[in-house]
């Protein structure tokens, strides 16, 4: 891959085209295409089974897209091939919506195992980098505690530290709030606020759209494996736009009773 | 004793394993049915009997569980006809009728070792299963004007039962594999007849891999009427695995 | 007088616990290089492999040990042994306590190997996927995450395994493996004192049994993981 001091190349981060997928016969992407710039983070909303979760996978390689390709920093993840495919997922941080924590390995090892193991980054070294980690998601003198002994706030925070720890150039988001307690959703969200002020790249896929559009430029609409709407959420989230984002959502806040567009996370 | 390869199995290796085989499932159904019958009357002595019975039922399973069943085999063929003789030396002939009770046939030592040494495990998924039924369903049969011994046998046996198959089956499977120890008490069923033809001819291995056949096919088949069993018993929102 | 030789026969069953335990250790040995292996391909490998793999141990479960015994001693190590004497005119023989090692490894790679199935299949699948989003290998993911878990729930079905190994090592007798049962039959049978030597026999196993569970058990509390898998 790229050494660190070449200049970055010009155009987008992430270029996700003509993507399509299938499994079972049943086609879950239908050439979808998007873009992310460099510190730009974009939001996926869409109805459950429209393909946001297939298209995060898809992008990750974790499931073989059958057409199209994904470009990172313009590296094509296809003419990587099979071998050298984990060497563009490590650049791709991935969280996913019930944590996924590795129940055997306290936090601290949680995060440094990957640093171990993938990057062979000596062990003194790598318990250091997942302290430091795991204290910038406020998770300080949690470092022995397994998953178990964790809340589910505290879980996705050691996922998130997990996948920070490997320097990934972007980060993927799938639902990352949607297995916890209302009560527990806050700490989550102030994290990811902080990591996409920090200049972070993100793309995810979340129901808290009044969250959402407060950080977001653009919101994607997906729907049936294709992104039907796009645009920024001020104008999608309008009454006046008419458009489905707005009355998928819409239904979505009448259960909890907010407005699309009101909602901010809860200030430190 | 020179002998085409065909002559030998038409005439002499399948004619012997089939007789083999059905000594092993004389020895076998007989066993399994009281290993049951044993396993149910320990299970409920242990599940729901008092204190004292249940630790001597207790002593019982941990007695063929913990010891190998060869041991036990020994036990029976050559262990009682030497109690025989010690009763005679002591008691004088008046003790021959209950001596010559002693003096298993081939035959009963094996069916009576496994069916023991199969109780003891079987009572185990009897009393496990009766000691997972609530005893809300006990008490509701008892308010509906049944006796304890009618809501025994006809509300929670039933159900314990059900829930015991998987275990128990399992149990017969073993059952039948270790049905070809009773050759070492000079049974000739399916491995004592393989024994001999294969030592007689010299062709251990083919020998040997055709009854590792039929043993598979024994255990196969056993395994699929147990599952047909589970299935056609299943009651909705019980779970099987 | 007759009491004192049986207690003086003592040290000489002891003795054969030695191969037993030897025997046993051997098996449980070799049925966890074989079965750790087959379940976590029968999980994770390819599917033909995994169907494969599957009729290896349909044959190990379904076959008795005693004929399994047979089949390796007389049929496998006679063929190899008359093999090699007709191509290099050497004559060569195996020990019987290597063929009861083999046969009692093998049948337990079955056993063990579906033991570890479970476990492993139990395992929310989620952490391989989160593993490999880490950039790990397939491979790589099921060495450092899925086997680390399946290993430590499998300790209680892996103790139930060396009390049914433990058992049918008594059967290794009939090839001559002199462990604890193959020399209390020799005493029983020259003494005509069959009762006291199974018995004798029989507290050995029952004994080994005990401290082999109660080791496992030490083992399982030693290696405990708040929340994965429950004690035994």
């Amino acid at each position: 891959m790229r050494t660190p001091s070449s200049p970055p190349p010009p155009g987008p981060l992430l270029n996700v085209v003509g993507v399509s997928k299938s499994l079972g016969g049943k086609l879950l992407l239908d050439r979808v295409s998007l873009s992310l710039n460099r510190g730009e983070l974009k939001v996926l909303i869409g109805p459950s089974g429209g393909g946001k979760s297939t298209l995060l996978q898809c992008i990750h390689f974790l499931l073989a897209p059958d057409e199209g390709d994904v470009f990172l920093d313009g590296v094509s993840a296809r003419e990587m091939g099979k071998k050298n495919i984990r060497s563009f997922r490590q650049e791709i941080g991935m969280i996913f919506q019930d944590f996924n924590l590795f129940d055997h390995l306290s936090a601290q090892n949680n995060v440094a195992i990957a640093l171990r193991r993938v990057k062979k980054i000596p062990k003194k070294e790598a318990l250091e980098r997942a302290r430091l980690e795991l204290r910038r998601v406020g998770l300080s003198g949690k470092e022995e505690l397994y998953p178990a002994q964790l809340s589910g706030g505290q879980k996705q925070r050691v996922s998130i530290a997990r996948a920070l720890a490997m320097d990934p150039k972007i980060m993927l988001l799938d639902e990352p709030t949607s297995a916890l307690d209302p009560e527990l959703i806050g700490e989550v969200l102030n994290v990811i606020q902080d990591l996409s002020e920090g200049g972070m790249t993100m793309l995810m896929v979340t129901h808290q759209v009044g969250f959402a559009s407060h950080l977001t430029e653009e919101i994607l609409f997906m729907e049936n494996g294709r992104i039907t709407e796009s645009g920024p959420p001020a104008l999608l989230l309008g009454e006046a736009s008419r458009s489905r984002t707005y009355e998928f959502c819409s239904k979505f806040m009448e259960i909890s009773g907010r407005d699309p567009a009101a909602a901010r996370p809860s200030s430190k | 004793m020179p002998m085409g390869t065909f002559d030998f199995y038409a005439n002499v290796l399948i004619p012997a394993l089939n007789h083999g085989l059905w000594i092993s499932v004389k020895i076998i159904v007989p066993s399994s049915l009281l290993g049951i019958a044993i396993g149910i009357l320990v299970g409920a002595g242990r599940a729901l009997g008092n204190a004292w019975l249940t630790r001597v039922l207790n002593a019982y399973v941990a007695l063929f569980r913990g010891t190998p069943l060869v041991v036990q085999l020994m036990m029976w063929f050559y262990g009682l006809p030497s109690l025989s003789l010690w009763l005679e030396k002591n008691f004088g002939p008046g003790a021959a009728p209950v001596a010559d009770l002693f003096r298993l046939s081939p035959y009963a030592a094996s069916v009576i070792a496994f069916a023991m040494c199969s109780g003891a495990y079987q009572s185990e998924y009897i009393r496990g299963a009766l000691l997972s039924i609530k005893r809300g369903q006990f008490l509701a049969a008892l308010s509906l004007g049944f006796t304890k011994s009618q809501a025994f046998w006809s509300v929670t046996l039933p159900v314990a039962l059900r829930r015991a198959l998987p275990g128990c089956g399992n149990e017969i499977v073993y059952l039948i594999k270790y049905s070809s120890l009773a050759m070492l008490v000079t049974m000739n069923e399916l491995t004592g007849e393989t024994k001999a033809i294969a030592s007689l001819y010299f062709r251990h291995l083919e020998c040997y891999l055709l009854t590792a056949l039929y043993y598979l096919a024994l255990v196969t088949l056993a395994t699929v009427f147990l599952r047909r069993l589970e299935k056609a018993l299943s009651v909705p929102g019980e779970r099987i695995d | 007088m007759e009491s004192w030789e049986i207690i003086r026969s003592v040290p000489y069953i002891l003795g054969g616990g030695l191969y037993t335990i030897l025997l046993v250790v051997g098996a449980l040995a070799l049925g966890f290089a074989i079965g750790l292996p087959l379940a976590a391909l029968e999980a994770y490998g390819p599917r033909p492999l995994a169907k494969l793999l599957g009729v290896y141990v349909w044959f190990f479960r379904g076959v008795p040990i005693l004929v399994l015994l047979f089949l390796v001693f007389f049929g496998l190590y006679s063929s190899i042994e008359s093999f090699i004497l007709s191509h290099f005119g050497a004559r060569v023989s195996f020990s019987p306590f290597s063929a009861s090692l083999l046969a009692l490894g093998l049948a337990s790679s079955a056993y063990q190997s579906q033991i570890f199935r479970g476990a492993i299949l139990s395992l929310p699948r989620g952490q391989f996927k989160a593993a490999l989003a880490l950039g790990f290998s397939r491979p790589g993911a099921v060495l450092y995450v899925v086997l680390p878990q399946a290993l430590r729930l499998s300790i209680p079905g892996w103790t139930n395994e060396f009390s049914i190994l433990l058992k049918d090592s008594a059967v290794a007798y009939v090839l001559g493996t002199m462990e604890i049962m193959a020399r209390a039959k020799i005493l029983a049978t020259f003494t005509y004192r069959h009762v006291a030597y199974y018995a004798l026999a029989g507290v050995l196993y029952f004994a080994l049994t005990f401290l082999g569970v109660r080791l496992l058990r030490y083992i399982s509390r030693e290696t405990r993981i708040p929340g994965l898998g429950q004690e035994i």
